[in-house]
């Protein structure tokens, strides 16, 4: 009986001891898997990055491109075609009236004031004696007045362009409605590929191409001024913006290369997005000018500004134009300096039309060379509508969008010509600009969204409506719109 | 993905508005995106100020008489039902829509479209137009450019054409007649291209 009993708890405690060992085995088993998943995580994210360092940030170096780019546009533009196809088919109930322009909601007569005032009357006989009035004149006005309420030309200009068809993004999405399952599945894919594979290769390049800027530039600012120096300052700054670009999936095309800026010019262009420097930088190396900042962006106008010289003012210098003008002369005049970058409409405009540029650019002297970019809104938005979105979520938006597809014009150099003063010159450059980018060209300024409108602007309608009306001054319509 | 439907249920009464107005859905949706963009407060309603805020409108001469027809006596607040029945007097005359005997006259036909604009001129709303209305509205049209003599002449022999029973104020009937030539239709519509 002992013997039993002594055998039985014998039999427990090695059971138990079993049970321990098993234990400390499967725990030290599970530690060393943890381990092994760093490791592999560890090992996939050094292919990741070699992967991306040798197929894009290498060839960027030397202005190289793989193709893959125009492989992923050319499978893009199938696939949202084939989606336009489906969602027309969807749509057929609907008659499809013309639409004149992109942006536009309403019908508007292009008529001058003179010809619809003019059709209004048509059925009236016309009575010099008192004055050329009749009562439907303001019929005219009124209707003006009601088209404006529904849609006007400077808020237009300042929300997105829409577009005739959906590009698979959902902030497109305004007037389509749910279409098909296909359609469907084709978008929830684009949503996946979007956000789960380009977005982080495109956080990891631009992060690589904006630490490689600052880095390189520092290193570049500790030599001395030599040719060499700035050999190597160029050489940074075009392959960081090339390793940007590539970081939004930009594809660029530049025309007119003959007429690309030269040293000690001042070049001018439209102003969409941020990204236009990034567009433009990566053609040619350009000295900057802005706004002192702090952040990010102070690191950065820091370091860029010791390897070449850029044109930084602190809050205080803008107020002052003829500080701001003279620092400008000085730079153009040195001819080693790089060509300075201006953006005259002083805002982001969306990218439909040129709003007014500030005469203070074209009163510094010098050659200017104007250059035209379109996007091309199919495959991403780039106007930045700062009253929506901040610059972060600005430049999520840019990286979750398809491409950045855009065209970019190098128009022949212009000076100011004599008799002309500089609101006239800063006015013949903006047509240009708008006739090469196929951009409508209007007489606002941009600040208006934001200011009140001058009397000036109706004192115009008046003068215009008078001279139908009493006809003897023929009074010259100054700058304002028609 | 599809917006659309949810937006139409947000507005109350749509149904209403849209058979009273005969705008489409997708114009009643554009109206109302409009609606809320004027309304930079998102109060729900506009006031004077919001319509002021467009710069083509108030480089308009009779800026001030349009946005005024928004509102009504004493009102200083327009909802989206009103601001779409307003805009609903320009939308193109429906010419294959039939005409019954006993419906009430749509917003958008030729007399309500001259109506609208009457009232433009008659701003005290007692259904004539004096010689001193008249004179305000060109006084708004022509600013400084004229002297105070021209206008009265033009105001005069404007009156004098269409007065017909020598009141010297221009009432609706009168005023309707001397423009009975004029296309209403085309010059006080507003087509939607989409």
């Amino acid at each position: 009986m002992e013997k039993i009993n002594s055998f039985l708890s014998f039999k427990k405690s090695t059971e138990c001891l079993c049970a321990r060992v098993e234990c400390k085995i499967l725990r030290s088993h599970l530690l060393r898997e943890m381990e092994g998943a760093w490791e592999i995580a560890f090992v996939l994210f050094q292919v990741w990055l070699s992967i991306v360092v040798g197929l894009i940030v290498l060839p960027a170096m030397f202005g190289v491109s793989l193709g893959f780019t125009d492989i992923y546009i050319k499978v893009l533009v199938k696939t949202l075609e084939w989606a336009t196809l489906r969602i027309q088919r969807g749509q057929k109930e609907q008659p499809t009236l013309p639409s004149q322009s992109a942006n536009g909601i309403i019908e508007k007569d292009d008529g001058s004031m003179e010809e619809e005032i003019g059709e209004l009357r048509r059925s009236h006989p016309k009575n010099l004696a008192g004055g050329d009035f009749t009562m439907c004149d303001a019929f005219y006005f009124c209707k003006k007045g009601i088209e404006n309420i529904v849609e006007d030309q400077v808020t237009q200009r300042f929300t997105s362009e829409e577009l005739a068809s959906w590009n698979l993004l959902t902030r497109t999405n305004n007037n389509f409605r749910y279409i098909s399952v296909r359609l469907t599945i084709i978008w929830g894919l684009g949503v996946f590929i979007r956000y789960c594979i380009l977005l982080p290769l495109r956080i990891t390049l631009a992060v690589i191409g904006l630490s490689w800027l600052v880095i390189g530039t520092t290193l570049v600012g500790l030599l001395p001024s030599c040719n060499a120096k700035n050999w190597l300052s160029d050489l940074v700054h075009i392959t960081c913006y090339r390793i940007c670009a590539r970081g939004l999936s930009a594809t660029i095309r530049y025309h007119n290369k003959e007429n690309r800026p030269k040293k000690g010019g001042i070049c001018v262009a439209n102003h969409t997005s941020p990204i236009d420097i990034v567009i433009l930088a990566n053609d040619g190396c350009y000295a900057m000018v802005g706004q002192v900042h702090g952040g990010l962006m102070g690191v950065i106008q820091r370091s860029i500004v010791r390897s070449c010289p850029h044109v930084w003012f602190e809050r205080s210098e803008m107020k002052d134009r003829h500080a701001v003008a003279k620092r400008l002369k000085d730079h153009i005049a040195d001819k080693t300096k790089l060509p300075i970058l201006i953006f005259p409409e002083g805002t982001c405009i969306n990218n439909t039309s040129v709003m007014m540029f500030k005469k203070g650019s074209f009163e510094i002297g010098g050659t200017i060379y104007p250059v035209a970019i379109k996007y091309d809104p199919q495959f991403g938005d780039a106007f930045w509508n700062s009253a929506k979105y901040n610059m972060v979520s600005y430049l999520l938006r840019m990286m979750t969008s398809w491409a950045i597809v855009c065209n970019v014009w190098y128009l022949p150099p212009m000076t100011r010509q004599d008799g002309e003063d500089a609101v006239q010159f800063a006015n013949r450059v903006k047509s240009a600009i708008a006739h090469q980018g196929g951009l409508v060209d209007l007489s606002w300024d941009g600040g208006l969204k934001r200011e009140k409108v001058k009397e000036s602007f109706k004192e115009e309608q008046q003068k215009m409506y008078s001279s139908m009306i009493v006809g003897s001054d023929f009074h010259e319509a100054s700058v304002g719109p028609a | 993905m599809g917006s659309t439907n949810s937006t139409l249920l947000k507005i109350p009464n749509v149904e209403v508005l849209m058979q009273e107005t005969g705008f489409s859905p997708a114009h009643i949706i554009r109206l109302h995106d409009r609606f809320k963009a004027l309304d930079k407060e998102g109060r729900g309603h506009l006031c004077p100020q919001d319509f002021g805020a467009i710069k083509e409108l108030a480089m308009n001469p009779i800026g001030d008489r349009i946005i005024g027809a928004f509102f009504s006596p004493g009102k200083e607040m327009v909802d989206f039902h009103t601001f779409v029945k307003i805009l609903a007097h320009f939308r193109p005359v429906d010419k294959d829509r039939p005409k019954e005997p006993n419906s009430p006259e749509l917003i958008n036909s030729r007399s309500n479209k001259l109506k609208f604009a009457f009232q433009l001129y008659d701003q005290d709303k007692d259904g004539k137009i004096s010689r001193d209305e008249l004179l305000k509205v060109l006084r708004a049209m022509l600013g400084m450019q004229v002297t105070e003599e021209q206008l009265e002449s033009i105001a005069d022999r404007t009156i004098q054409e269409a007065d017909l029973d020598r009141d010297d104020a221009i009432s609706f009937e009168e005023f309707r007649k001397s423009l009975e030539k004029v296309n209403i239709d085309h010059k006080m519509s507003i087509r939607f291209l989409r």
